[in-house]
């Protein structure tokens, strides 16, 4: 009876074992974190979460999934990054500028991929371009600015000056405008900028652009995005046309824009934590920029600003809004 | 909780010490509502990060940003003592102007520091951990400030300055000249603001022009959590309460970011903390009640 119950146990224990040795050898965890909680961050976010799953790592599959949004306070943001390097996951997704610093600032060994970041060097995240030899890797958001002048091109063939609404305090805007200062002259252009420190400023910064200019570019800026509406009524009251870099502005009331879709980004993204998860080191894999970019146009936007769009572009176009 | 996250938690919570004792100076010494605060801590992480960055020692930088934030904070109280600038509204015209000066200062909204050397990195010493050296030499400063500003608030211009506050008229008919007070406590308070914005930027790997906001609430926070927790008539006793009201804070948003074993989520966060917060505000009443029943 007695070597009996012991056989048992010993069983038991033998199959306890077999049990374990059949689960993968860890469960994967991956930390995410942003900025703020706001349509192009979030679609970076549920673009990773898809890549992950594609690749088979899914909750159901064992995945530890975290997200935290710092609700745009910096001092949430330090915390946040405190408390995944604590947390010890195997990856740390950090969305936009400041959350990636403070997560690169939290950690030298956790593998680090950030994303939506549009200069990664002058944000100090990556020494250069190509592998950055340390923890961190990453996605940039940055726009060819090349062809953004080849849209507002072809958009207003016979424009000169080209007004320009942001928001002096966001990084990734001041990148663009300083480009574009060098870059739209060697185009015959000329650039009139309009600043926004506020999503309540950006009407007016547009109408201080009537008459000054011959079309409004818009970059990603979160103010302008926010606000466009507001840009919109500016542009069909005064005819300026309004040519943007996010694609949602199109179905918003902008002619046409040539961006990047942050959905695709996040998938990005989530393909170099994956590639991390199977065991490739952050410092071998070279940073990103945006693979693919789409155009978006509305010729019923442009009828009212007083532009009529050429076949070609709207043929040309990855989706033509109504 | 993570250990990790705990240190974390106490080294942001003492750089808001800093803060909390600023805004204990302006909002309770002096009687003096102050929003400059939300402009004077980026002020000075602005003007630290970018002379770091052009390679200035980092002591001297973090010097230079905490009397540039102190100075705004003067001209805050000359705008009411000299142009007669209602306080609150003289602070809000501060604050906003503060924003574009910081975007000047660092002529950019982002000044990064991750490769620079900070104070932290020149004072850690070897065989102990970054993350516990931060929180550890930012303790040492805190205590140093604390009791720099207790002695001061026992000398005679310290005791002339809480007299300002608490009885301007009284004061002024002992032949104290308020109005400098009022510039001298308003330099002091927001210096102690840019201090910690200094030291702020160079724990967190940068100074960004967003930094700032809210900083006046988490101040006030740590304020009056501290006074709810250790009420006392000493100041003495007030100054080491609101420091702790600012650790205990930043250990609430702690544990909101580990709150979502109960189902709640990322967006949650400042809730749980107001929630948190008002938990702990609450609870000397409660003793209060509980105390006066067994009376009965």
């Amino acid at each position: 009876m007695i070597l009996h119950s012991a056989l048992r146990s010993l069983v038991g224990t033998v199959a306890v074992v077999g049990a374990l040795a059949a689960v993968p050898a860890q469960a994967q965890s991956v930390a995410v974190t942003s900025i703020v909680e706001h349509p192009a961050l979030d679609a970076v976010k549920d673009g990773v979460h898809e890549a992950l799953a594609t690749a088979g790592y899914t909750e159901a599959k064992g995945l530890k999934w975290q997200f935290q949004t710092a609700q745009g306070n910096n001092a949430i943001a330090a915390q946040i990054a405190r408390k995944f390097v604590g947390d010890k996951p195997d990856v740390i997704v950090a969305i936009a500028t400041p959350t990636s610093q403070a997560v690169v600032a939290a950690t030298k060994t956790i593998p680090v991929v950030f994303s939506a970041v549009t200069d990664p060097v002058a944000a100090q995240l990556v020494p250069g371009t190509g592998p950055s030899g340390i923890n961190v890797t990453g996605v940039s958001d940055a726009l060819p600015l090349q062809k953004q002048i080849d849209l507002i091109r072809k958009v207003v063939p016979n424009a000169k000056k080209i007004g320009m609404v942001y928001n002096p305090g966001e990084a990734n805007s001041v990148v663009v405008v300083k480009q574009l200062r060098e870059l739209l002259p060697k185009a015959g252009l000329t650039l009139v900028e309009a600043t926004a420190p506020r999503t309540v400023d950006v009407g007016a910064a547009a109408r201080s652009l009537v008459g000054k200019v011959d079309a409004i570019y818009t970059n990603t800026d979160n103010n302008v995005v926010s606000a466009y509406e507001a840009l919109v009524k500016v542009g069909e009251a005064a005819k300026i046309p309004l040519i943007a870099a996010d694609t949602d502005s199109v179905k918003r009331g902008a002619i046409a824009a040539l961006g990047v879709n942050y959905h695709d980004l996040g998938v990005q993204t989530g393909q170099l934590v994956v590639k991390i998860l199977k065991g490739a080191k952050p410092g071998d894999l070279p940073w990103e920029t945006s693979s693919k970019l789409e155009l978006y146009v509305n010729p019923g936007a442009a009828a009212r600003q007083g532009v009529t769009l050429p076949d070609s572009l709207i043929k040309s176009a990855t989706k033509v809004v109504k | 909780m993570s250990v990790y996250s705990l240190w974390g938690s106490l080294e942001i919570g003492l750089i808001f010490g800093l803060v909390a004792l600023g805004v204990l100076i302006s909002f309770r010494v002096l009687n003096f509502p102050d929003l400059t605060v939300d402009g004077s801590f980026p002020l000075g992480g602005a003007a630290a990060a970018i002379l770091i960055h052009h390679g200035y020692d980092p002591f001297v930088a973090t010097g230079i940003g905490t009397l540039a934030a102190g100075f705004a904070g003067v001209i805050t109280g000359w705008l009411n003592v000299r142009l007669k600038i209602m306080d609150l509204l003289a602070s809000i015209l501060m604050m906003i102007a503060l924003y574009s000066i910081n975007l000047r200062v660092m002529d950019a909204p982002n000044v990064p520091l991750i490769t620079e050397s900070t104070v932290f990195t020149v004072l850690q010493p070897a065989g102990l951990h970054d993350y516990v050296a931060r929180p550890l030499i930012l303790l040492v400063l805190v205590v140093v400030v604390k009791l720099a500003l207790d002695w001061f608030f026992a000398t005679q211009v310290g005791l002339a300055m809480r007299s300002t506050g608490s009885n301007p008229r009284m004061a002024r008919s002992q032949g104290i000249r308020t109005g400098n007070m009022v510039l001298l406590g308003m330099g002091i308070s927001n210096a102690l603001c840019g201090l910690a914005g200094a030291l702020f930027a160079q724990s967190q790997g940068g100074a960004d022009i967003s930094m700032g906001i809210g900083t006046i609430v988490i101040g006030l926070a740590a304020v009056i959590i501290g006074e709810s927790i250790l009420p006392s008539r000493r100041l003495a006793i007030t100054t080491l309460a609101v420091v702790i009201g600012a650790v205990l804070y930043r250990f609430f948003v702690a544990l909101a970011l580990n709150a979502d074993f109960v189902g709640l989520k990322a967006q949650d966060l400042n809730l749980v903390t107001a929630v948190l917060v008002t938990v702990a505000l609450v609870i000397p009443l409660i003793k209060q009640r509980l105390r006066r029943k067994r009376v009965e």
